[in-house]
């Protein structure tokens, strides 16, 4: 058989092809070739075969028969097939495939050859790929090598260890030893890779971070090791554009952070050599400004004075200024980390973070605009508004829908005045009204709804935009809501805010009959509009036309269309007694934290109400906790409610007043309650969102006094109510738990059941200990919803642990205050 | 480092890894990285998000470095192990081209072994890292040799 081709033959060959098929041809002959010699077992050409499947494995073929072979070569005596063979293993081989572990043995004699290259190719396999089986059985021999004075072994094994404990953390121990010197040597590579190992150690292991700490002194060593470099003349072995071994310095610089976070006297000791890094390392090139953000990194990231903090901060101001778009990129980085702990220090910084809004880079504008947004305050909002419009009308798509949301966000916060904030929101949906989030058209509209005097303003606008433009959805549909609802405010131009326009009754119909039959207009945009129809026929004059209109859409291709047509024809025809009540103005909306999701309370039924609905989360409970309280209640008067299904099908006109109460449920414990958002293109039913943090506006009703419910074996729990606005059906109750006894009550669950006439739902509680000797409470709110005034009733359990004992207890509380229920 | 890449208009020219992954993994996440790469334009940054990894990324001539790190790693260094990298590529070829690379990758990979090791630096001195390489190819030629002097002496 001739002798097989050399690699660089077989790479010109294979350059040569003109096609893929082409080139895939002569890989499949080379391959063929490869095989036959293979099996020939010839040691002579083991190594230039391997070498070619190498080159062909970059290309995207498969290689995997040469992974015997690359351990053959390994196993060789010559100096050439071990370094392709190592290479080969690095390539072709991995931890899952089990014929790695045969190269165990080989490594081991290798890491005692007695030349220093074939050791050190050993210590870099095993330092790239060695599984964790592997670094069990070798890390002796990697430990005996990191002691050793060859400074060219010394840093592989170094290295190597890291690997080693990354593989297999429980060995971190066995290196302890060996590090002991290893930072007073002088080379540059074993003092590097030192750092590196002491890094990973310290990041791993608190013990081990402590004990760097304390024992062996590591901040000063390092700190003298950092002043040598920066003080130092020229080095040119270690030079790079005037600095001495950047990156050592860096790594150094990375190894104090860890040292010094969270510990004073370690963030002391190394505040001097901080400073003067940060003050003199030249920033004419990256290499400086390297250095640079790893001490500002550092300087963030430990116990710093605020001289140090504010210094680090200004670099990051100058990092700004800097031509280098690397640069920029870093300080805006830095600074969004930075922004809550130093947020008077940043705003320094303001107009060069908004000027980079208009950088070309993508990832710089990006971050600018996050920046942009965490520094907005009361204070700055209009001039910051205007900035962030103007960038949200120039940028690109994929920041739109972030750089809206944003901007309802911070106007809701932060927003100077009602029309300034309804003026806002406008601008955005005309602008990118395709982008804003689906969650966003609720939430404008109870805005909308809550700002009163506005409502003749806003209806206005909105129409005058429709006239412009229907195209952008989100902006049509709070339109067409706010037609429905202010339409009479519209025709009869009573806007004080600006120029009332006349508008017939005929020309806001033709407009949203307009959006009935458009293309543009979704499904859901037709709801909406045919709703806003709807309700205007108890605001308009020309009831004659909606019907028309109404009756047409009863024979609606499109199913929700025509449900809801149907129904409202129903309305006119057979309970038109009620179309008013029910197409009545909306009632305004209790409004809940700014960040989550808008809880609606509904209190008159509306047929439609175009908000988004909010799904409480699935219960979590355990059903058999559920069957618990079953068992507390004595069955059959009592229905503890875990979760009903949500209704999904929207409301139904014609007289049905709907159920109030969604998802309640009758949990102990820890009740699921977080706000989920729901962004649904669905057609929006009526459900009573329950907030997690309810926010009740101080009753205006008269107080009910408070309670003791349960007084038991130094526990007792005490009630306090409130009514829940607007809805006089619930009440809110909060309990009170505190201990009178030396010890604190840990792991208390609070469960209660209540008659099948209430309804029940369970908040988180504050904490699970009751702490002793009265020295805190525990609260916790209930709502119960009680429709038919009956007299409240309640059975409670109370489990918790008290001195390593558990301690469960029942009780009944029948104490209600009259006012609470009635 | 996670792992560095070399590229030329989507032709990989050697890639390293530093943490163990599947083969089909590998080649899915090489193309998306070339993809990303490729497309972006001469006055972008050289840093880009991916997943949850950074990629930092350096041109030279018709080749792309690129770099995957970690959160916590430092970018603008990583440029500098780039440039470092480069450099001793340079002193080693005379000069370096792609070509050197392609035809040599075995080699490329032994100074990205000699300098690098489980994505962290051995050695900050370039002189260092050249004389180890220099030295283990004299190793080579050593393996050549003793063959050539028993064939002179006729005794092959």
């Amino acid at each position: 058989m001739p002798a097989p081709i050399r690699l660089r033959e077989l790479i010109r060959t294979i350059r040569t092809a003109r096609t893929q098929a082409e080139e895939r041809e002569m890989i499949q002959k080379e391959c063929a070739a490869i095989r036959s010699s293979f099996r020939e077992e010839d040691n002579t050409y083991r190594c230039r075969n391997v070498a070619k499947l190498l080159y062909m494995h970059m290309l995207g073929y498969p290689a995997h028969f040469g992974q015997l072979e690359c351990l053959k070569l390994i196993a060789s005596q010559k100096f050439t097939d071990k370094r392709i063979g190592y290479l080969g293993a690095m390539l072709l081989l991995d931890e899952r495939q089990d014929v790695h572990l045969l190269m165990t043995n080989c490594i081991k004699n290798d890491l005692n050859h007695s030349t220093q290259y074939v050791q050190g190719l050993a210590l870099c396999t095993l330092g790239c790929m060695g599984s964790s089986e592997m670094c069990r059985d070798l890390a002796g021999e990697v430990e005996k090598l990191l002691k050793t004075s060859n400074s060219y072994l010394r840093k592989k094994a170094a290295l190597c260890a890291v690997h080693v404990i990354r593989k297999v953390p429980e060995l971190m121990e066995m290196f302890l030893p060996a590090t002991k010197n290893l930072l007073s040597e002088k080379n540059h590579g074993v003092l590097h890779t030192s750092v590196v190992l002491l890094t990973e150690m310290c990041e791993r292991s608190p013990d081990m971070l402590a004990h760097f700490r304390k024992n062996e002194k590591l901040v000063p060593q390092l700190v003298r090791i950092l002043k040598n470099l920066i003080m130092s003349g020229y080095s040119p072995e270690h030079d790079v554009s005037g600095i001495s071994d950047p990156f050592l310095q860096v790594r150094i610089l990375r190894l104090l952070r860890i040292l010094g976070r969270s510990d004073d006297d370690s963030s002391e000791a190394m505040n001097d050599i901080l400073a003067q890094v940060a003050t003199n390392t030249e920033t004419s090139k990256n290499v400086g400004n390297a250095i640079l953000y790893e001490t500002v990194l550092t300087i963030m990231d430990i116990k710093s004075e605020s001289g140090l903090r504010v210094l680090a901060i200004n670099i990051l101001g100058r990092f700004l200024l800097n031509n280098d778009k690397n640069i920029r990129y870093v300080a805006l980085t830095s600074l969004l980390k930075t922004v809550q702990t130093d947020h008077n220090a940043v705003q320094r910084h303001r107009s060069t973070i908004v000027d980079c809004l208009k950088d070309l880079d993508v990832s710089i504008k990006r971050r600018a605009m996050e920046l942009s947004f965490a520094l907005v305050n009361g204070n700055n909002i209009r001039g910051m508004m205007k900035e962030l419009l103007y960038f949200l009308d120039s940028c690109d798509p994929e920041f739109k829908a972030d750089c809206a949301s944003g901007v309802f966000l911070a106007a809701e916060k932060y927003a100077p005045s009602k029309r300034w904030h309804i003026d806002t929101i406008m601008r955005v949906l005309t602008t990118a009204g395709s982008y804003v989030r689906d969650d966003s058209v609720p939430n404008l509209i109870q805005l909308i709804t809550n700002s009163v005097e506005m409502h003749a303003y806003t209806v206005q606008r909105l129409y005058k935009a429709l006239l412009d433009d229907i195209s952008q959805q989100p902006l049509v549909q709070v339109a067409s809501w706010c037609i429905g609802e202010y339409g009479d405010l519209l025709v009869s131009g009573q806007c004080e805010e600006e120029e009332p326009i006349q508008v017939t009754e005929d020309e806001v119909l033709d407009v949203l009959e307009g959006l009935l039959v458009s293309n543009l207009s979704t499904p859901v945009t037709r709801g909406y509009s045919l709703t806003a129809i709807m309700k205007l026929s108890t605001r308009f004059t020309s009831v004659n036309r909606i019907k028309k209109v109404v009756s047409i859409y009863g024979s609606s291709i499109d199913v929700e269309l025509q449900q809801r047509a149907v129904e409202y024809n129903a309305l006119f025809k057979k309970y038109d007694h009620m179309r008013p009540a029910l197409l009545e103005r909306m009632p305004i909306m209790e409004k809940s934290a700014s960040n989550g999701p808008t809880e609606i309370v509904q209190t008159n039924g509306e047929t439609e109400p175009s908000v988004e609905p909010k799904h409480p989360p699935p219960v979590t409970q355990p059903a058999n906790q559920a069957n618990d309280l079953l068992d507390l209640l004595g069955g059959n008067d009592v229905v503890p409610v875990i979760q009903t299904t949500m209704p999904t099908k929207p409301a139904s006109a014609g007289g049905e007043l709907l159920d109030l109460l969604g998802d309640l449920s009758l949990s102990g414990g820890p009740a699921p309650a977080p706000a989920p958002s729901v962004p649904t293109s669905q057609p929006p039913f009526l459900l009573d969102g329950l907030s997690s943090q309810p926010l009740f506006n101080d009753i205006a009703a008269a107080a009910i006094p408070p309670m003791t419910a349960y007084n038991k074996n130094g526990l007792k729990i005490d009630f306090t109510f409130e009514r829940a606005n607007p809805n006089p059906n619930i009440a809110v109750i909060t309990i009170h738990a505190s201990n009178s006894t030396e010890a604190d009550m840990t792991d208390f669950v609070f469960q209660a059941a209540v008659p099948k006439t209430f309804q029940l739902q369970l908040l988180s509680p504050s904490s699970n200990v009751v702490p002793a000797l009265n020295q805190g409470t525990v609260t916790q709110v209930i709502r119960v919803l009680n429709p038919q005034k009956q007299q409240l009733r309640m059975r409670i359990k109370l489990t918790y642990t008290l001195k390593g004992s558990p301690v469960q207890d029942l009780a009944e509380v029948n104490n209600f205050p009259p006012q609470s229920w009635q | 480092i996670k792992s560095t890449k070399k590229h030329c208009f989507g032709k990989l020219r050697l890639q390293k890894w530093y943490t163990a992954t599947a083969e089909r993994d590998k080649k899915k996440m090489v193309r998306e990285l070339m993809q990303i790469v490729l497309a972006r334009k001469p006055k972008m940054c050289s840093f880009l998000e991916w997943r949850d990894l950074k990629i930092v990324y350096k041109r030279y001539a018709s080749l792309y470095f690129c770099c995957a790190i970690e959160e916590q790693d430092n970018e603008l260094i990583t440029l500098e192990v780039i440039h470092r990298f480069v450099e001793l590529l340079d002193k080693y070829f005379g000069s370096v081209c792609e070509l050197d690379i392609i035809f040599n990758f075995e080699k490329a990979y032994f100074i990205l072994d000699e300098f690098l090791m489980g994505g962290e630096i051995q050695d900050t001195s370039k002189k260092s890292v050249l004389k180890a390489i220099e030295q283990a190819d004299l190793l080579q030629e050593e393996d050549e040799s003793p063959r050539s002097v028993l064939e002179e002496m006729g005794l092959a």
